[in-house]
């Protein structure tokens, strides 16, 4: 692939992308981490991990500021300004998955304090896939590769399927079991949050495939154009 | 629509734009200096009454195709053109064609402010026609003074030199003697008007002032822009034709062409990554 002619142009765009995969890097190690502690029932590591969300905050105003520097000075066109746009709203989206692993981590403490549940069917097997959908969409912008960004928007269906059925079984136990109503609460909000971590997931790789081939496949079908 | 290597079919033009009568037509435009080609086989549509950006490094025939849509070009001794263009379906290089009276209906603004510094603004914007000889049938005064103030009104200098319309030409800043000049092309009625990076050498507010006007006369006028800012072609233009050695690259609506260029030539060109 040809270089910018201003070599110092190419570096700030490199970084930018250097940063938005070290971001990305970091709400990746949350969520797994937040996983975990839901998982291990470790309440020390749901602290240790919700420290973690300060660097992506930073990261995110870092990565604002380095954009609208990019848009400011070297005014961006084509493949350029799609990248910065995407940079832009990657960055959203990176730092509500990073709040939502923060969130994960609150109920895995407050879940640690009670009592366990018996394992619900499907809440493990959310929590993976949307780690997946994460590792994936970020391995798709780094290789801009929309095909691969398309597979993953296509898995949000199954994490969709996957709450309903997580939702539908926790309210069974919930109406069969008033001592499981606190835990029940904590663990739907579980559900909740992982599952809008495929919805973000979902964004991302959105936003990769208007990086790659600039077509918006956002609500595609709901406004009447092309299937994506 | 375009990209893949030869042999294919030149890019024009797209299709979105097929609803807009095409004002200029330039089929398989060559046009060189003795042996040397400049412009080769280019075919594009130009709609009417909507700017046309080109676009393209130095040398890529962009001025070379902009003098050829009015035959300026042919005044270079040892210049050659083959191919045709259309104004209106009539081919403008036809035997019957008088460059002089084409020039009226075709106008050009050149990179340089170029009045007549010693002549007056009212004389300048009159060169133009008194030099076609299209006031010599004795227009009354009052009808003169229309024909100054609206050039200069549409030229948007009216209010600025209404008062001084006595003054020389070369009184006024850079970016007035640059509408001034667009003034003097207007004042023959034109149907197309022909820019050759008419705001190279203006401050940005001049620019300004030149791209807010182009917006206006778009209304009135079929507008080719020749420009090396692309963010100039970006934030004046309708459609936007890149060129490179001569060759008609890929021509689209301005939005589409700079968010998603379809040739990768057109994306190396215009985000930087070229030579």
């Amino acid at each position: 692939m040809p270089r910018h002619t201003d070599r110092e142009y190419e570096s700030e765009l490199r970084a930018l992308n250097d940063r938005l995969l070290k971001m990305a890097g970091r709400v990746e190690e949350m969520v797994a981490q937040a996983a975990r502690a839901l998982a291990e029932r470790d309440a020390e590591l749901a602290r240790t991990t919700i420290l973690l969300d300060e660097t992506v905050n930073t990261d995110e105003v870092e990565i604002d500021e380095a954009c609208q520097s990019i848009l400011a000075r070297r005014q961006p066109l084509a493949g350029d300004l799609r990248f910065i746009a995407c940079a832009l709203k990657m960055v959203t989206d990176l730092e509500r998955i990073g709040d939502i692993a923060v969130n994960l981590c609150e109920r895995a403490i407050e879940l640690a304090r009670e009592a366990a549940l018996s394992p619900i069917a499907g809440l493990g097997q959310m929590a993976a896939l949307v780690q997946e959908m994460l590792k994936d969409v970020m391995d798709a912008f780094n290789a801009r590769a929309a095909d691969r960004a398309r597979a993953v928007v296509r898995r949000d269906d199954l994490v969709d399927e996957l709450y309903h059925g997580v939702l539908r079984e926790l309210l069974a136990r919930m109406s069969q079991d008033a001592s499981a109503l606190q835990r029940g609460i904590h663990t739907l909000a579980v559900a909740k949050f992982l599952e809008r971590l495929g919805d973000h997931a979902t964004n991302l790789a959105e936003e990769v495939v208007f990086l790659v081939e600039g077509k918006d496949i956002r609500h595609a079908g709901k406004r009447g154009g092309p299937p994506a | 629509m375009i990209a893949a290597p030869a042999p294919r079919a030149p890019p024009t033009t797209t299709a979105a734009d097929a609803t807009t009568p095409v004002k200029l037509a330039v089929r398989a435009l060559d046009a060189g200096f003795g042996a040397t080609p400049v412009v080769r086989q280019l075919t594009l549509d130009v709609p009417e009454r909507r700017v046309l950006a080109i676009i393209g490094p130095s040398g890529c025939g962009k001025s070379t195709l902009v003098r050829c849509l009015n035959r300026m070009h042919e005044l270079v001794p040892g210049a050659t053109v083959g191919g045709s263009v259309l104004l209106d379906d009539h081919d403008i290089y036809a035997r019957d064609v008088d460059p002089v009276l084409l020039r009226r209906r075709i106008g050009m603004v050149f990179q340089k402010p170029n009045p007549f510094p010693t002549m007056s603004i009212r004389e300048n914007v009159l060169a133009g026609l008194r030099l076609t000889g299209a006031l010599r049938g004795g227009r009354k005064q009052p009808a003169i003074d229309g024909i100054v103030e609206q050039a200069l009104t549409r030229a948007a200098l009216w209010d600025e030199v209404k008062d001084r319309l006595a003054a020389a030409g070369g009184s006024l800043s850079g970016g007035q003697q640059q509408r001034l000049c667009i003034a003097r092309a207007l004042a023959v009625e034109p149907e197309v008007l022909l820019m050759d990076e008419p705001c190279s050498a203006l401050d940005p507010i001049a620019t300004a002032r030149i791209e807010d006007l182009i917006h206006v006369l778009r209304e009135r006028y079929t507008i080719v822009l020749v420009t090396h800012n692309m963010q100039q072609a970006a934030r004046a233009s309708d459609l936007t034709a890149f060129l490179l050695h001569g060759e008609l690259i890929e021509c689209a609506p301005t939005e589409r062409l700079f968010t998603q260029p379809s040739d990768r030539r057109t994306e190396d060109y215009i985000t930087g990554k070229f030579g």
